[in-house]
């Protein structure tokens, strides 16, 4: 930055320019890919030699997905699953959250402790004694049975998220609404949960995101067709011998599109999140 | 975004010392807040406890049993009987190579890689934030989408990878099989877990870089460090803890590896291509073995704790540098 003449600077600019947009193009080959091809009619799909454009673009997949191939009741599968999850974890965890930032309590630190040590253990581990658990609670094959688990999964995250937030929340405000004879629910409720809309919406997001995507439990409890969440339907156009590409990646673009929404919008609350290192990867 | 101590506290209608003027009465109040907290954790730490505890607790207990599936019938304890099955099973041995070699194709690149981007971005330029929003997309994207995606471009006849490498640049002879065997097929799976990786990585390397100070780069260009001397004699030290910590999550994400594997391969062709996780879903919901799959995850779970300790302890130069 001190060395170097202008032009050998503009060059290097070049270069750096050049390099970042090869890899972009590499990084996005796939998404257009995925987006050409959900256009082309079925019959092309997997045409020789390969066209990267579709010659005739049609919307017939993202028609023929959500008419005959019932994907609006994935959709809302999706949405009610996510929604309930989100709420759910998100008032279980800011609970728990303001009881760890508020009260001195025997057992703190060892019950803060056993939420750290579940965010360090593969989610995978816990898959047969929870599918065994879920067996006896009645809970295979329905959404409820996604929504408890996938709350109860997150609440770790959450709730460490959320704690260091309200512990940076002045206790002042708080002693002056006790000294006028409010219960902790109400502090709770009128003070630190409307001072934490940022948190709140952060940790909304990562929780809605993860049950939006999740896909092995999902796999795992549900049988019938009617209760499929969209990761789960997605996969079964594909065959194993025969895979309806078209409508495939029809049914990708309409389940990541909320998603990628989501990313542009908050895309500065994300990419923070990660590079504070407070977000699992 | 946190809203700072002095603005929050200045819209505080009581004077600070506001505790100080309800004193008394503290054993009544002390026990009325023990009970408010655990009135506040009892619904949440219930559901995490049935749900999460309960579960890890479990899963080494049905590690040691032949678990017998059907609800209520008796299962027979073997003791570290699965364990040594595992030992045995050159099935399982496979799979730990497999997934030992996708980690040395995902872990090395995704640093390198992530590192060079991170080290191009950390500049004053145009479109900076366009960039970093871009490469961050895949990792936003479900792994659900991105296998099958990859799956499509990796196909032998009419895929578009080998539509690049043989048609377009004649770089190869003939069309790859590539998902019909099994290093291929593990190359395929790398390239897929380094494309959707490398911008978490590239992320949080340029958080570090921007950290190191500004006036050391400059005392050593004023020393006429060039520009790769420059990175390895500043940046790179620098940066050397947030590489352990990135180096030890990609670690664990490659003991994860499951839904690539699983949507693009399905551990075949005649598990050639499984990796642990796979293997163990396959012995638990398909062959219902409910005794193996778990003393098989379980061994994935110690062999991750360990690495991570180990590497912490690698990467910490005797020194202690932070």
């Amino acid at each position: 930055m001190v060395v170097g003449s202008a032009s050998q600077r503009r060059a290097a600019m070049g270069l750096r320019l050049a390099l970042l947009t090869l890899g972009l193009v590499v990084l996005l080959l796939p998404f257009v890919y995925m987006l050409t091809t959900s256009f082309k009619p079925n019959a092309m799909v997997l045409e020789i030699p390969l066209k990267f454009f579709p010659q005739h673009p049609t919307t017939a997949n993202y028609v023929s997905d959500w008419t005959s191939n019932h994907f609006a009741r994935y959709f809302l599968n999706s949405v009610i699953v996510a929604v309930a999850t989100t709420t759910a974890a998100l008032l279980l965890s800011s609970m728990m959250a303001f009881a760890f930032a508020r009260f001195r309590f025997p057992g703190r630190g060892l019950l803060f402790g056993l939420l750290l040590i579940a965010l360090m253990v593969p989610t995978m581990m816990m898959l047969i004694p929870q599918f065994l658990l879920a067996r006896h609670l009645l809970l295979l094959d329905s959404l409820l049975g996604l929504v408890v688990f996938y709350t109860g999964g997150n609440l770790a995250f959450d709730t460490f998220l959320l704690r260091s937030f309200f512990q940076d929340i002045p206790v002042e405000l708080e002693e002056a609404m006790v000294v006028d004879g409010a219960s902790s629910w109400t502090r709770y409720w009128r003070l630190i949960l409307p001072l934490s809309r940022p948190a709140l919406a952060t940790a909304a997001i990562f929780t809605f995101l993860a049950s939006w995507d999740e896909f092995t439990w999902a796999l795992t409890i549900i049988n019938d067709p009617s209760r499929y969440t969209l990761p789960i339907a997605i996969t079964m156009f594909q065959g194993q011998h025969s895979t309806s590409w078209g409508l495939v990646f029809a049914a990708s673009v309409i389940a990541i599109a909320p998603v990628l929404v989501t990313f542009a919008i908050f895309q500065r609350q994300f990419i923070a999140g990660i590079a504070s290192g407070a977000v699992k990867a | 975004m946190l809203p700072t101590r002095s603005t929050a506290s200045s819209s505080n209608p009581l004077p600070a010392g506001a505790r100080a003027a309800s004193p008394g009465r503290l054993s009544a109040r002390r026990r009325q807040e023990i009970r408010s907290a655990y009135l506040f954790l009892l619904p949440g730490f219930a559901l995490f406890a049935l749900t999460i505890l309960y579960p890890i607790v479990r899963a080494f207990q049905i590690s040691l049993f032949h678990w017998a599936i059907a609800p209520g019938a008796a299962s027979t304890f073997v003791g570290l009987g699965n364990y040594a099955h595992a030992l045995n099973d050159p099935i399982f041995w496979r799979a730990l190579a497999n997934t030992g070699f996708y980690m040395a194709i995902t872990v090395p690149t995704q640093i390198v890689l992530g590192l060079a981007a991170a080290v191009l971005l950390d500049a004053r330029m145009p479109a900076r934030a366009l960039f970093r929003t871009l490469y961050y997309l895949p990792v936003v994207t479900s792994w659900v989408v991105v296998s099958l995606v990859f799956r499509y471009l990796f196909i032998t006849n009419g895929g578009l990878v080998n539509w690049i490498l043989h048609d377009n640049l004649h770089l190869i002879a003939h069309n790859i099989n590539w998902l019909g065997q099994r290093w291929t097929a593990m190359t395929a799976l790398g390239i897929l877990g380094t494309w959707k990786g490398v911008g978490w990585s590239m992320v949080i390397f340029l958080a570090a870089l921007q950290g190191v100070p500004r006036t050391l780069h400059e005392a050593a260009a004023v020393d006429g460090a060039r520009a790769w001397a420059r990175f390895r004699a500043v940046s790179l030290p620098a940066i050397r803890p947030v590489l352990a910590f990135v180096t030890v999550l990609l670690v664990i994400g490659g003991f994860n590896v499951f839904i690539s594997v699983f949507l693009m391969t399905g551990g075949g062709p005649v598990n050639e291509t499984q990796v642990l996780l796979t293997y163990m879903y396959r012995e638990a919901f398909s062959f219902l073995d409910f005794g193996y799959g778990s003393a098989i995850s379980f061994l994935l779970t110690l062999i991750v704790f360990l690495l991570a300790l180990a590497q912490l302890r690698l990467f910490r130069r005797p020194e202690g540098g932070h």
